[in-house]
């Protein structure tokens, strides 16, 4: 954590709403992005944090469906909204069809920008099953990686938008 | 420490009078930098989203009023028609994350000179319209910021909406910065032409303390245009893009030299109205 602010102080508990469970922040001081909330208190380490000031897109979640950075977002503001995570995405063990591309595009190196490209595709694709390439390169400008240079996360990105095209063409 | 989550303007203001010290928070995409980085240590937080009272946009005769939480992804969508290069300046903000997130009222609450969206604003002469313990006001936009990140708000106010008047004509913003997302102006200006007033309204942002109304470069440029066109003699246009070059204030930081910056807005001048004529 890059921000100096005392992770425990005093405070009410409150209840946050996220991949479909209800969970208990207690004891947490109150000024607590929904990042270290969830890293550091719900214990869900899948959203990164790299910047925590809106810049890398690691800490990409869906907050009431809509995507945002979790780092820019106060958890006890939360209360009453469906937050969900990389975590959320898949059922149970099994890969969503972004994850896998991923994998088999070869688009994880350090794996640090994944969840939060995971997560940002999610929203392009559920959105737009047909984006053009430059809409693919605007809806992932918020998620920086510093190892791949882009080029086979593109690739995934592609392979996804290919298949649910044609699984849903006849 | 306390947060509160009011639903309404007159619970948002009760809180405010509970909690006088308290922080307005928006979108939080300024706000939570801050407190994640230890440079804002609110004791109590106002939180402004479910204000049903500072939602959506609306029209009315001769503008159209902004709520406070419209956000940037709203403003893309919904307002293009109305105001092109506000949807253009929105576009330009940050990611979609941010855009998702931020909102109108939070870049006017913040104050910025490089907040992307005051250059148009104070260019068709939009006003603030606020909600305080003493009732409401309504100030220009043009007043309300005195300063880098200093407003005119009084204690326990609420913006709640921006009033923009609607204006016929072609409108264009443009923004320098090192890539196409994600990027704080270097220098960014918004032009429109008037073609009811026959004015031309321009508005210049990161080149001065607050955001600059080019006047004389206006009035000059005003008195040039073949209205009926709209069309502009070359000499007049070059002659404009000085006048706006010598209006910027500019100061030198990480993001570019005063010099630089006061160049890239006589060019940003010169084709802001290149695309505006008719050719
Ligand atoms: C990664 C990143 C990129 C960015 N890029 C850009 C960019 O390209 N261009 C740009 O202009 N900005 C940019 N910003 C800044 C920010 O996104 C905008 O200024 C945004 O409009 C702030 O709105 P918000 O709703 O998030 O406000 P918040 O952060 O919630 O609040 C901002 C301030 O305004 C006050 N405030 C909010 N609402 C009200 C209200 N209704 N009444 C009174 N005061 C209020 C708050 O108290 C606070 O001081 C960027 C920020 C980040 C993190
Ligand atoms: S940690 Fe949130 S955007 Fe970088
Ligand atoms: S794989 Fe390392 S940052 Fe993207």
């Amino acid at each position: 954590m890059t921000g100096n602010h005392p992770l425990a102080a005093e405070s009410e508990t409150y209840e946050l709403s996220v991949n479909g469970r209800r969970e208990q922040v207690k004891a947490a001081w109150l000024g607590e992005s929904l990042l270290a909330v969830l890293r550091e208190r719900l214990g869900l380490p899948g959203a990164k944090n790299a910047c925590e000031q809106g810049e890398c897109g690691s800490c990409s979640v869906f907050v009431d469906g809509v995507l945002v950075c979790s780092c820019c977002v106060l958890a006890a503001d939360a209360v009453d909204a469906e937050v969900t995570t990389v975590e959320g995405l898949a059922d149970g063990d099994a890969l969503t069809d972004v994850q896998q591309s991923f994998l088999d595009a070869g688009a994880v190196q350090c794996g640090f920008c994944t969840p939060g490209l995971v997560v940002a595709v999610h929203d392009l694709l559920d959105r737009n099953p047909d984006p053009g390439d430059l809409e693919v390169r605007e809806a992932i400008s918020g998620n920086l990686c510093r190892c791949t240079g882009y080029g086979r996360i593109l690739a995934a990105v592609e392979a996804v938008r290919d298949q649910r095209g044609r699984r849903s063409r006849p | 420490m306390t947060v509160a989550r009011p639903r309404t303007l007159a619970e948002a203001l009760g809180a405010l009078e509970a909690t006088p010290d308290a922080h307005l928070l928006a979108g939080g995409t300024d706000f939570m930098v801050e407190v994640n980085f230890g440079h804002r240590r609110p004791t109590d937080i106002v939180a402004l989203r479910r204000v049903v009272e500072l939602q959506g946009h609306e029209h009315a005769d001769g503008h159209v009023t902004l709520g406070a939480m419209l956000t940037y992804a709203e403003i893309e969508a919904d307002l293009a028609e109305d105001f092109p290069a506000l949807a253009a300046a929105g576009r330009t903000v940050g990611s979609p994350q941010i855009r998702n997130a931020g909102t109108i009222g939070g870049n006017v609450g913040t104050a910025s000179p490089a907040g992307d969206t005051l250059p148009l604003l104070v260019a068709l002469d939009a006003e603030v319209d606020l909600a305080g313990p003493e009732g409401t006001r309504t100030v220009a936009l043009d007043e309300f910021i005195t300063g880098p990140k200093r407003t005119d708000r009084r204690p326990g106010e609420i913006i709640t909406r921006v009033r923009v008047p609607r204006v016929t004509g072609p409108q264009q913003f443009l923004k320098i910065g090192t890539r196409n997302a994600m990027v704080i102006s270097i220098a960014c200006l918004a032009l429109v032409l008037d073609l009811d007033a026959r004015r031309v309204r321009c508005g210049l942002g990161s080149v001065g303390p607050r955001p600059l109304r080019p006047r004389a470069a206006e009035d000059f440029l005003s008195g040039e245009i073949d209205w009926d066109g709209p069309r502009a003699a070359p000499g007049a246009v070059r002659r404009f893009a000085e006048l706006v070059a010598e209006a910027c204030t500019p100061i030198t930081d990480q993001r570019g030299t005063a010099e630089y910056r006061r160049h890239a807005a006589g060019v940003l001048a010169r084709r802001a109205v290149e695309r505006s004529l008719q050719s």
